[in-house]
């Protein structure tokens, strides 16, 4: 909590006190439904107006072991009358939901926090799961924090016993107890969570009102039992938000949208073929529903098949895409060299997770670029685009649409765990204010006497034309032997090979005239230090540079959006900085594409453990940097 | 798109493109592609409608010669794209060739999904029991103890069969024909195209370089007659250069045995009539090899189920009924909403 003032508020006359911005952490086990837990909270803040950022960390398995830590799942969230940026470096208040989950996350706390347990789950046996060999209730471990206990699971079991549940039904509960709770604390509405209940349990009534008698009953003990120390409730007051209607989206919901309306102003079908692969697998299952929206869905046998079916389908003239994390790009690699020399437009989505092979699928991490930019056999260039946050994923996806199908070219867009999984709010856009770029196929007429040439090029964008099988007169055949320069006919002729991989080389670099210019998101366009990221370092990255900034340092913050081509401005606008410092989720990738680039002596930033860069994290290293130099910065 | 508009004015070399064939003189590919060119000549479907998609090997290099649309793709993969055109436009005539090495080697897995899946192409898969383009290496459907540069002692892996493949993935129409019957491939090419959903058609090739007279016991015009049963559907399994041989149910076992007309008082009604309705029989008929019994071709098995693509479309037109004018501010705005104030 960032300041505090006193306040008097209803309803009971407690006053609350209020803080500019909140960090809360949910955990408990898989089952205990933290994830929920968080999304109902994230909503019921963003209807409260404030702005807020959110981070799930589950694991990977779906129903880890009953009170083991690595069983522990939570949920995130950082809210606040201020922009919020991430979902917080420590968390103000930590809900522990059972010993295996203060275990994992008690650390993360900020000094002097809340700490709020569910006595109930605190039995030897969990203890002992968890790995504690005392009860950490009882021993010194929680000195420093202010600290709730209470038996959440017998509350909850009195709170709900009248609805006729069994006890299982009972104790699955306690986590609306605990959100009632949270909700007085913040002084949030319950009632979006009832109608959410009602209509989550519409067939199962007596379920949906035993855990709205368990939300209420949570609320109850927040306004009458007496709290601990000077506990009290706390008040956030609203924002100061562009005005507008909002919604919350992930990153998986507003990439998936952006992607049919990308199709839609490209006045194209659009085939997804999909493998399931965490943390992927939410583009094809919200797609799967959108048929209505001229989208047809595809589960592959494989990885590869997903690949080569989307590249059949934009043959035949609608727009491919195929969704997947890395491992599975790795198998698709053959298939996007074929689309990249057939000339093809594809979109290939990697919602990036730590690895290598399968490392940990459900943990974030931005370690494919390399991957992106380079991991094919072959002189194999194609474009390269990286969202920032959960809401950038719809821009991102229709400029994915629009350079695939104006180019000719396979499109490789980077999403990451982190924000696919994680919401932020949404200022909603109209869609009828996107400039569509409607597909203008070959058409008979447009050969003339000749006969069609496949690879005869705009002279402009170098693409070649596309022509939809069922066209009359424009029969042709194409395939990954190298094409003749036009006819697309079979050729091993060295120079046509020379001047086809040279095209195919400048198609993609001109793509760079197509692209805006690389801008600078805070501070000057020289100066001592530029920070520069790409894709969901976003949120740290400008939090930190924002803090630095009001600190006195001169330090600018530069995000990517197109990592290849590079903007074409790029090369000159980092020359004008003395250091140049690259945060990634990496052990150093897009750091060393600048150097190779532009020969600039970018230092990188590196974090692998699976969680998003902290700000302090960044602010240190841009510090350490700036602190010990002479002149006239700090 | 698998009835013609009219009777066709369309010949064979209507489908022929402007490409020199490049396969080794004497290889049965050409048969084959002659074949194919008189088969959807005899079809009818423009050329435009029709889509030629390819893996990798001899047999690969295919869509290059015919004049329709055509794409020469990547190993194995070949039913994937294809599965890819047909998702995004059903309406086109899609053909996939294919080899025993890209299409049950390399492609095995691609294959099988295709196959039960049903999507509605007509699938060749040209078997000539060895590695051509990559200079003769056993395929997976060479004989136990094929000699090849990377077995120089002789192969040690057990070969599949094709059919039996297709039919235990569950295939809804399996076929085979002969490269050098040209008589005969045309008219199963035409009732695998007449079938809705993925017609298998295996069609045994010559390679006259790395494994020639592979077939020759019942290729060769000699052979044929003693070495190959045609099969008809409701016909009696007869064969032989004389027509005295016949294929019937052995008694009181699961298995088939071949009988001689007029022997032992074996008439006609004793042997077994073809029904391509039953899996069992056809795998039976699939898994019978010379010398011991005649190599069976034609339609092993035909079952009408619905095409995939069909169903595709069919869920895409139910939800578009369903759920109305696709309305993009409308999605974006579903769910939870609020509004923040000036």
């Amino acid at each position: 909590m960032v300041t505090s003032t006193a306040v008097q508020l209803e309803p009971t006359g407690t006053p609350r006190e209020e803080v500019e911005s909140v960090v809360v952490r949910f955990a408990g086990d898989s089952g205990d439904g933290m994830q929920l837990t968080g999304s109902q909270f994230t909503l019921a803040t963003a209807l409260a107006g404030n702005d807020l950022a959110t981070f799930p960390d589950f694991p990977a398995e779906i129903r880890a072991p009953i009170g083991t830590t690595f069983g522990v799942s939570a949920f995130q969230i950082n809210f606040g009358a201020r922009k919020i940026a991430t979902a917080g470096d420590a968390p103000d208040v930590l809900v522990a939901m059972n010993p295996a989950a203060l275990k994992v996350n008690l650390g993360e706390v900020k000094t002097g926090g809340t700490v709020i347990v569910d006595t109930g789950t605190f039995t030897g046996r969990n203890l002992k799961k968890a790995g504690f060999d005392s009860d950490p209730l009882e021993d010194n471990s929680l000195d420093g924090f202010q600290v709730l206990t209470m038996d959440i699971s017998k509350l909850t079991m009195e709170a709900v016993k009248e609805f006729g549940v069994s006890n299982k039904e009972a104790l699955r509960s306690k986590n609306m107890w605990t959100l009632g709770l949270i909700y007085w604390l913040y002084d949030r509405d319950r009632e979006p969570t009832i109608n959410w209940l009602r209509n989550k349990f519409a067939k199962l009534p007596h379920i949906a009102d035993a855990n709205i008698a368990a939300l209420g009953a949570g609320h109850i003990y927040g306004e009458t039992a007496e709290l601990p120390g000077d506990m009290r409730g706390f008040t956030v007051r609203q924002a100061d938000i562009t005005p507008g209607l909002y919604r919350a989206v992930t990153g998986a919901e507003a990439l998936a949208w952006g992607l049919a309306a990308g199709t839609k102003l490209a006045d194209l079908r659009l085939v997804l073929a999909s493998y399931p692969i965490t943390p992927a697998s939410n583009l094809l299952h919200i797609l799967a529903g959108m048929k209505q929206f001229d989208v047809v869905t595809f589960q592959a046998e494989d990885e590869i098949a997903a690949a080569c079916s989307a590249i059949g389908a934009s043959f035949a003239g609608t727009l491919g895409v195929t969704t997947s994390s890395g491992p599975g790009i790795a198998l698709k690699g053959e298939a996007i060299g074929l689309a990249v020399g057939a000339e093809l437009p594809l979109v290939v989505v990697n919602v990036q997770r730590a690895g290598p092979s399968t490392g940990l699928p459900t943990k974030t991490e931005q370690s494919d670029l390399y991957q992106a930019v380079y991991g094919r056999n072959a002189d194999a260039p194609l474009v390269v685009l990286a969202a920032s946050s959960p809401a950038n994923c719809f821009d991102m996806g229709i400029e994915a649409v629009r350079l695939a199908t104006k180019y000719m070219t396979p499109v490789m867009l980077l999403s990451d765990g982190y924000m696919g999984n994680a919401s932020e709010p949404w200022l909603i856009p109209d869609f009828n204010d996107y400039e569509p770029f409607p597909v203008k196929f070959s058409a008979p007429e447009d050969i003339g006497e000749g006969s069609f040439l496949p690879y005869a090029r705009d002279e402009e964008t170098l693409a070649r034309p596309w022509a939809r099988p069922g066209t009359s007169g424009l029969q042709h055949r194409i395939g990954g032997i190298e094409r003749e320069d036009g006819s697309g006919n079979i050729s091993y002729d060295a120079e046509n090979h020379q001047r086809m991989t040279d095209l195919r080389a400048a198609k993609i670099r001109g793509i760079a005239k197509d692209i805006p210019l690389q801008g600078v998101e805070q501070g000057n366009e020289s100066g001592q230090l530029a920070v520069v990221g790409w894709g969901s370092t976003h949120g740290p990255i400008s939090r930190a540079v924002g803090n630095l900034r009001d600190g006195g340092y001169d330090v600018s913050h530069i995000h990517l959006h197109h990592i290849w081509p590079l903007p074409s401005n790029l090369g000159e606008l980092l020359s004008g900085f003395d250091q140049v410092l690259v945060p990634e989720m990496n052990n150093g990738q897009l750091v060393t594409v600048l150097r190779a680039e532009y020969l600039v002596p970018a230092e990188p930033i590196n974090k692998v453990n699976g969680q998003p860069f902290k700000i302090t994290e960044i602010e240190d290293a841009v510090k350490s940097r700036l602190d010990g130099q002479s002149g006239e910065a700090k | 798109m698998n009835a013609p508009a009219k009777p066709s004015a369309l010949k064979a070399k209507d489908f022929a493109s402007d490409q020199e064939v490049r396969w080794c003189p004497g290889c049965g590919d050409y048969a084959i592609l002659k074949g194919v060119q008189k088969a959807l000549a005899d079809i009818g479907t423009p050329p435009e409608n029709v889509v030629f998609i390819s893996g990798i090997g001899c047999s690969s290099r295919f869509p290059y010669y015919m004049s329709t649309y055509g794409f020469h793709t990547i190993h194995g993969r070949a039913p994937a794209f294809a599965t890819g055109v047909k998702l995004a436009n059903p309406d086109m005539d899609v053909w996939l060739v294919t080899g025993d090495g890209d299409g049950l080697s390399i492609g095995g897995n691609h294959m099988l999904h295709a196959l039960r899946r049903n999507v509605n192409m007509q699938i060749m898969l040209f078997n000539n029991e060895i590695y051509g383009l990559t200079k003769g290496q056993y395929s997976p459907t060479s004989k136990q103890g094929t000699r090849s540069p990377s077995t120089p002692l002789g192969s040690l892996d057990r070969p599949l069969s094709p059919v039996l493949f297709a039919l235990g993935a569950n295939a809804s129409f399996v076929a085979r024909a002969v490269d050098t019957q040209q008589k005969h491939m045309p008219g199963v090419l035409q009732r695998a195209h007449a079938h809705e959903g993925a017609s298998f058609v295996e069609i045994y090739t010559n390679c006259i370089v790395y494994n020639d007279g592979a077939f020759g016991s019942f290729s060769e015009k000699t052979n044929a007659a003693d070495g190959e049963l045609v099969l008809e559907h409701g016909e009696p399994m007869i064969f032989g250069q004389d027509r005295d041989k016949g294929i019937r149910m052995k008694p009181g076992a699961i298995e088939l045995e071949v009988v001689q007309l007029g022997v032992d008082g074996i008439t006609e009604d004793d042997l077994l009539r073809h029904d391509e309705t039953n899996r069992v029989l056809a795998g039976l008929l699939g898994a019978m090899r010379n010398p011991d019994f005649p190599v069976a071709v034609g339609v092993l098995y035909c079952e009408d189920a619905e095409a995939y693509d069909t169903a595709v479309y069919r869920q895409v037109d139910e939800a578009r009924a369903a759920g109305g004018e696709a309305d993009m501010n409308a999605l974006l705005r579903g769910g939870a909403t609020w509004t923040v104030g000036e």
